[in-house]
This record gives structure tokens, sequence and C-alpha cells, in this order.
């Protein structure tokens, strides 16, 4: 065996250390002292600011004006209550979260506002700037129906691959009833989301292929006037 | 709710969108809202200086004046503003919290007027945010406290008794305030003397008198003259006696009386005596009775009840119980540690007086406190050599840090209850935050209750569900959504057990269903107890009688007052005029609901059984309290 270069480790032999100012600096004492002794760095605490400096801006009002079908005004009070909200600009899941629970008290809206939020944070960014929120709600309210059903869709397909599967729509579905809570007439029972998935797929599934596309399910909504008349239900919202 | 819930409320409900084409059920209609939804500038003038603020961030809090329609009584026309006249430095914090959602404490006022101005506001004091909230408890504690100390000390001095206080409750005050009557004064004074008597004989009792003749031996005066000294032995506990019986006699509480401190006193101060009386003269028992007189010297802490400061200083002891235990504790170990080693040290010495550890502990002590008596030296080098750190060590660890230690543990102590006082905030904000769920659930239950779901037209809608706030139109509405969507009701716990235990055990009673028991909630019987269910069972058999009727009404009557009660107390619309046309409506609608389903005996719900949620603190408002009225509609089916 050839000895290798000089100082390799694991040679099996115990070397004798040797007191050169490398290995001194490398002593974790040493480092230590240095450390201290040294001004801080700018990592530790940066990461720490990092968050809280993260601001956002939205893009100016003629713009949003053009995006959505807000008016002027609408748009300022909007905002306003947004920024009074959310100073940075910014909504991130967990504030989501905990604002769309406080609407439903008895139940358990994490889940389902896990889905909204992917619903309407269109670049999938981890959070909700107020261009994404005045754009989805121009959509909700103001929008034509065809569009609505489009943000529908969009909430149901999960992955955001163009079709609704059934495990998609049972996701949902438990979503919503979770929201209800253990205190309802007459009591959930376990199966009632799967019940509930069945009855939507026989509806809106026609060439009972195990998904709904997009066309699909707009032109079997079309169809029912239930659906049609109660989109109109939450116009005056703003 | 929180303000920025409010804010979200639209987009929540715009949300719903995505329900839409899962319902099982049609949508309901959604609220008209009449007013105009443009928001606007309001003008407040607070003694003269003058705020302006969005309408919208007052209504984030709909049930406070500023939120309320309360506002309109201080709306004055000429001037087009609303005006106020309070404090304007502290209208600043409270119109902040309307702007931030917090409630900040202004650590410069006083802390009764900053209440005074929250309950005008009708703004909740929890609702402080925790940045000031340990500042704000701390301070109303005090003030608290000082009050209580106050009213005490009133209570304390000279206000004449009720005349028709009895003999008893005179004496009792006569022994606690002795400034009351000359009787009381004299008796005071009188005691006082008798107990330093005794306490100067009992000294004196031991001090060596010139021997009898015959005798060369010094003897105690209290041999010398012993006669002399157990007739004012006897005077003085004769006196204690009788003084002990009167107070056990006047004391409101007898038990209480027994358990203080000052009882106790009493009792060992005078014991002595009388058990010396009934011992007798007998050799063996006589070291006993010796044992005993000590506790005679008790009697000097009789004094306590003549002098302030002693009641101070017991006061002090024992609230610092558990510093002073510390430090012994860790004097203690220092002893035994030093015992040991000097045992050990001075173990092969002939004649050494450290004879063993516990020995050892008198050399310890004298040593570490620098007495230095010199009754046990060490010889060894050794023993000299730990000696001599023992001492150092004294001085360090009795003369230096007592107040060091002091301080930290004053600090320690804080440190502490603070972390006691985070945990019972912490449970104080949880418990708050499920009354609020409960709160906004029962809010949406009793507004299903008031038909607040049907579609209404102006007239037939009862006036208590049109004048809740547009805001808790909306959210109820969202909730209605919900339920179409999955087809099933909100209801609250009590219901859902009540259903639960009807579809279990009286579920062949349900079986034979009447029409009216499909609408709504019908169960068997009674929410709580089962016990009670079987005796109502059997009870319902019999046929309805005038009894039955006049049953429901007298717990209808009992019902609409305790309602009429909750609503003056939680609802703040209800300063409105029209305050009573609305109650009636109400109450008419359930009352004519309650008729219908007479021909099936009624189920007899106890109004105690639900406790009236308390009304929701300042955070969402709860029109009634939680008796449910589908409560007494219930119908037990057979």
């Amino acid at each position: 065996m050839e000895p290798g270069p000089g100082g390799q480790k694991g040679s099996g032999k115990w070397q004798r250390p040797r007191f050169t100012r490398k290995a001194l600096m490398r002593c974790c004492l040493v480092k230590w002292i240095l450390a201290s002794a040294a001004p801080q760095g700018p990592d530790s605490s940066d990461s720490d600011l990092e968050l809280s400096t993260v601001r956002h801006q939205p893009e100016g009002l003629e713009q949003l004006q053009a995006q959505t079908k807000f008016t002027k005004k609408e748009l300022q009070s909007l905002y306003r209550g947004f920024k009074n909200e959310c100073p940075s600009g910014l909504v991130d899941e967990e504030t989501f979260k905990t604002i769309y629970s406080q609407f439903f008290p008895q139940g358990d809206a994490t889940t389902y506002a896990h889905f909204l939020f992917n619903a309407f944070d269109v670049d999938r960014n981890g959070s909700i700037r107020f261009e994404d929120f005045v754009i989805g709600l121009s959509v909700l309210l103001r929008g034509s129906v065809t569009e609505k059903l489009n943000w529908a869709f969009n909430l149901y397909d999960i992955n955001k691959d163009g079709y609704i599967t059934k495990e998609e729509m049972l996701a949902i579905m438990k979503s919503i009833y979770d929201m209800m809570g253990r205190y309802t007439y007459p009591t959930v029972r376990d199966d009632a989301p799967s019940e509930h998935v069945e009855k939507f797929f026989q509806k809106m599934d026609r060439n009972r292929d195990g998904v709904v596309t997009i066309d699909e399910f707009i032109e079997t909504c079309q169809k029912d006037e239930n659906i049609m008349s109660s989109m109109q239900l939450f116009e005056n919202v703003i | 709710m929180a303000a920025g819930v409010a804010t979200w409320l639209p987009f929540a409900r715009a949300a719903a969108v995505g329900w839409l084409p899962l319902a099982k059920k049609s949508m309901p209609k959604p609220p008209v809202d009449k007013k105009s939804r443009n928001d606007e500038i309001l003008f407040v003038n607070v003694s003269g200086l003058r705020f302006q603020t969005w309408k919208n961030t007052l209504d984030r809090y709909p049930d406070t004046l500023l939120g309320s329609s309360e506002k309109e009584f201080f709306y004055n026309e000429d001037t087009q503003e609303y005006f106020f006249d309070r404090d304007p430095e502290m209208f600043r914090h409270i119109l902040n919290f309307y702007r931030t959602g917090k409630l900040h404490y202004p650590r410069h006022e006083c802390i009764q007027a900053f209440d005074e101005e929250l309950a005008f506001y009708g703004i909740v004091p929890e609702i402080i945010g925790d940045c000031c909230m340990e500042e704000y408890r701390d301070r109303k504690k005090e003030n608290q406290e000082r009050l209580a100390e106050d009213t005490e000390a009133e209570m304390a001095t000279d206000i004449p008794l009720p005349p028709d206080s009895t003999s008893r409750e005179r004496l009792w005050r006569a022994f606690e305030n002795p400034h009351t009557s000359t009787m009381a004064l004299v008796f005071y004074y009188v005691t006082g003397f008798f107990i330093a008597v005794s306490v100067i004989a009992n000294v004196v009792e031991t001090v060596p008198c010139r021997p009898p003749k015959g005798s060369v031996k010094d003897l105690p005066c209290g041999e010398k003259y012993s006669l002399a000294f157990f007739c004012m032995d006897t005077a003085c506990v004769l006196i204690f006696t009788f003084e002990y019986l009167m107070r056990l006699f006047a004391a409101p509480s007898r038990c209480k009386f027994m358990r203080s401190v000052m009882s106790v006193i009493d009792v060992v101060a005078i014991m002595p005596y009388y058990i010396g009386l009934v011992m007798p003269e007998n050799e063996d028992v006589s070291g006993a009775f010796v044992t005993l007189r000590v506790f005679r010297v008790f009697r000097i802490f009789k004094f306590s009840r003549h002098s302030q400061g002693l009641r101070i200083l017991g006061y002090t002891l024992k609230s610092c119980a558990s510093e002073l235990g510390f430090l012994l504790f860790s004097l203690t170990m220092a002893i035994i540690i030093f015992a040991t080693v000097m045992y050990y040290a001075e173990k092969g010495t002939k004649g050494t007086n450290f004879t063993s550890i516990p020995a050892s502990f008198w050399y310890t002590i004298v040593t570490m406190t620098t007495l230095g008596y010199g009754d046990m030296v060490p010889n060894t080098i050794a023993g000299k050599i730990f000696g001599s750190i023992c001492s150092l060590s004294g001085v360090l660890v009795i003369a230096l840090p007592v107040p060091v230690i002091v301080s930290n543990f004053s600090r320690i102590y804080h440190q502490n209850q603070r972390a006691d006082k985070m945990r019972a905030q912490q449970k104080v904000r949880l418990a708050r935050i499920r009354l609020a769920k409960k709160g906004t659930t029962n809010a949406f239950l009793q507004y299903k209750e008031d038909g607040g779901l049907q579609d209404r037209d102006s007239d037939s809608t009862a006036l208590c569900v049109k004048n809740r706030s547009s805001f808790e139109h909306q959210h109820h509405h969202l909730l209605h959504c919900l339920e179409k969507t999955t087809n099933h009701e909100f209801t609250d716990e009590l219901t859902y057990s009540e259903v639960c235990m009807t579809e279990s055990v009286g579920y062949r009673t349900s079986r034979s269903t009447s029409l009216s028991s499909q609408q709504g909630l019908s169960s068997s019987c009674c929410p709580r107890r089962p016990k009670r269910r079987a005796i109502r069972l059997a009870n319902s058999t019999v046929s309805v009688s005038r009894g039955s009727v006049q049953e429901l009404d007298m717990l209808h009557v009992q019902k609409v007052a305790h309602q009429r009660l909750s609503v003056c107390a939680s609802s703040r619309s209800s300063l409105n005029a029209r305050s009573e046309d609305l109650k009636l409506n109400c109450d008419d609608r359930d009352f004519t609901a309650a008729i219908i389903s007479i021909p099936t005996p009624p189920a007899n719900t106890p109004d105690e059984s639900l406790p009236p949620s308390p009304a929701v603190p300042g955070i969402l408002r709860n029109s009634r309290s939680g008796s449910f009225t589908h409560e007494t509609v219930k119908i037990s089916s057979l």
C-alpha cells in the first residue's frame, strides 16, 4: 500500500496532532471566541426581517380598473379594507385560513379555505396579492355566468389539469361537509360526501368516463335552472 | 368577530359561488340592503376635538355605541356631526380601536376613568391587546385592592351600628374596634395591662431572690413567693379565659373564629394553667408540666391585637415564606457539607469535640455566621484549612448575597407570576374564542327561529329580526347557503345530543310520528337527564288535560319573562321606543306555534337546563340569550 499524500484521514494510525496555525483556527473553542467577538453577520438577523419587510404595492388604480369590472370608488374601498387587514399587501395561506374559519364557527373550514386559496392564488406563489384578490372578486361578482362557472371548475380542479376526478370532487365535498361541523340535523353520515359526489358525477359526467371536463360542466350547469338562477345571487355583495 | 373579518365578509360571500353547482337544494335569496353602499366620511366631535373617519371603520363593531344606531342619538343636525361630551384624549384610543382592531391602554391614565369611557362607548375591556393587557390588569387589581382597603377602613371606623343589631353583634364589634364604646376601650386596656403583668410575672419568677432564712442557695422568686405568683397567674388566666369565651360567643362564625391565629394563641396561652390544675403533683409528669409552662410566653403574642405593627410583621413573614424557606434550605445544605468535611477531617484527633456530624453542625453554624464562640476548634491541619474555608464561605453565604438573593427572588417570583398570568390569560382567551364561536352559532340559530331566513316583505317580519345589522343578515345568509348546499341544518349541541338520544333510545316512540313532528326538531322529551325522560314518558300517556295546557302557559310566561330580561340586558337596539313591539312580535309567533302543538302532550322543557349564554363580550351581539324557542315547540310523539 502506498502511503497517500500526507495527512490522509482514515489511515488507521493515530497521527500526532500538529499545532499548526490552521489546526488552531479550526478548533471549536477558538471559532466560538472569534464569532462572539466579531460583529454580528448579516445572515442570521436578516432572515427574521425578511418576511416583515416584504411588501407589495398593487398596480395603479387605472390598470386595475381596466382589468376588473369594479368602479374606482369600489376599488378604493376594497383596497382600504384589504390594506388595513394586511399592511404588507399580501395574504399568506395561514392568515387566509384563519380569516375564513371565523365565518364558520361550528365546523372546520381550513381544508376548504386551502382550496379557495389555491383558486385565488393564480400564479401559485403562496400568497394572495391585492390584484389576485380583486380580479377573483370581479369574476365572482361581476362576471358572466360562463366566467363564474369557469371559476368554479377551476376551484374543483385541484391539480389544475382540466379534469375533475372523483377523488378531487370527494376532497372538495368532504371539506364542505367539514364546515358544517358536528352539530347538524340530520346528522352528517360518513358516506354523505361520497353520496353527494356520486350524484354530482351522475349529473355532470355525460360520457361516463369518470372525469368531468370543463365543457361537460358548463353544458350541464347551463341546462340546470336552479344553478342558473342562483348565479345572480351574489351580485350585490359589494 | 374581529374587525377585519367584517371586511372579509363580502369576499366570503363571493366565494360561495363555488358551492352553487353542488347545491342539493336551491339557494335562498340574499338579504336586501337598502342602505346606501357608498362609504362616507363621518365627523365626530368630542368636546371640541374633531375626528374624521370612514363610516365603514365604525361599522366594524356593530355592538358598540359608535358602530350601532345608538350614535344617532348624538347626531347634531346643525353641524352635521356626532357630538360627544367626553374626554377627547381617551377618545383617541377608542377610535384607534376601530381603526386597528386593537385596544390599547394608555399608561398615564387613571384606570377608573378609562373603564368608564369604555363602558360609555360599549367596549368590553377584555379586548385589550396583549401588549397592554398585563399593565391594565395589574393596575386594575391594585385599584381594587386599594378600594377594598378603603372600604374596610371605612367600615372599621366609628360607623354607628344599625339600631336593630343584636347584643351579640354589638359585643363582636366592641371586641374588634375598641374605640366604639367606652366599655370596650376599658376592656381593651385592662386586657393589655394583664397581658403585660402576666409576661412580667413570668420573667420575674425566674430571677433569683434572696434565700429564705436557713438556706444558702439562691431561690428563684417564683418558688419563694409561690403563692403570690400563683394568685397573679390565676387572675390573669381568669381574665384571659373570660375574654376568650366572650369572643367565642360574639363571633359571627364560630368555626372560623376558632381556626384563626389569634384564637389559637389565646388557647395556647391559657392551657398550661388548666393542665397544671388538673395534673397531680407527681414527680414523673411534673417535668412535662414544667415544659408546658414555656407556652405561657406565648401570651406576649396576644399583644398583636393591640399592635398594628406586629400584625404587619407577621403578614410580611407569611408572604415571604417561600423565599425564606429556600434561603434556609441552601444554608442547611452548606452546613451539612461543611459539617461532614470537618468531622472527617478531625476524626483522627484524640479528645476532639467533633464527635459526630451532628455535633459538627454547631461548629459550622457558629463559624459560618462569623460568631466564633471557640468552644469547638479544629486541631488538624486539614481541619483548620477546611475551617477557614468554612468561615470565608460563611461570610460570602450570609453577609453578601442577602440583598442579591432578595432581589433575585423578587425577579423570579414576578417571572413566575407572569408565566401564571400568561397561562391564565391564554385560558381566558381560549374561553373567549369558544364563547364567541358559540355566540355566533347561537345568533344564527336564533335568527332562523325568528324566521329571518324566509322570504320576507317589510311588514310581516318581526322587528327583532329587522333590527339586526346588515352584517349579521349577510353572514346568516351565507350560513344558510351552506346549509342548502349540503342539505343539512345547523343545530346546537343540546339538540344534537337529544336527537342522538331519540334516535337510539326512544326510537319506538318516534315511529308513530304525527305530521307535526316532521317539521323542525322533535324529540321525546327532556334534554339532559335520561332519568327524567323516563318519568316524562310515563306522564305523557295521560291524555291532555287542563293541567298540561296551564303548564304550557306557565312555561311560556316564564320563558317570555326570561327572554324579556335577556333582551333588555343584551340588545342595544332595545333602546328604541319600539322595543315593546319588537318583543311582542317575536313572542307572539312563538306562542302560536306552541298552541298548535297542544294536541300532543308538551315536552316539559326545563328552562333552567339551558344556561343563558352570557352576552358575548363586545364581539358579536346576541340579541337573545341562549334560551332557544324551538325547545318549547318540541312535541312528544306518541
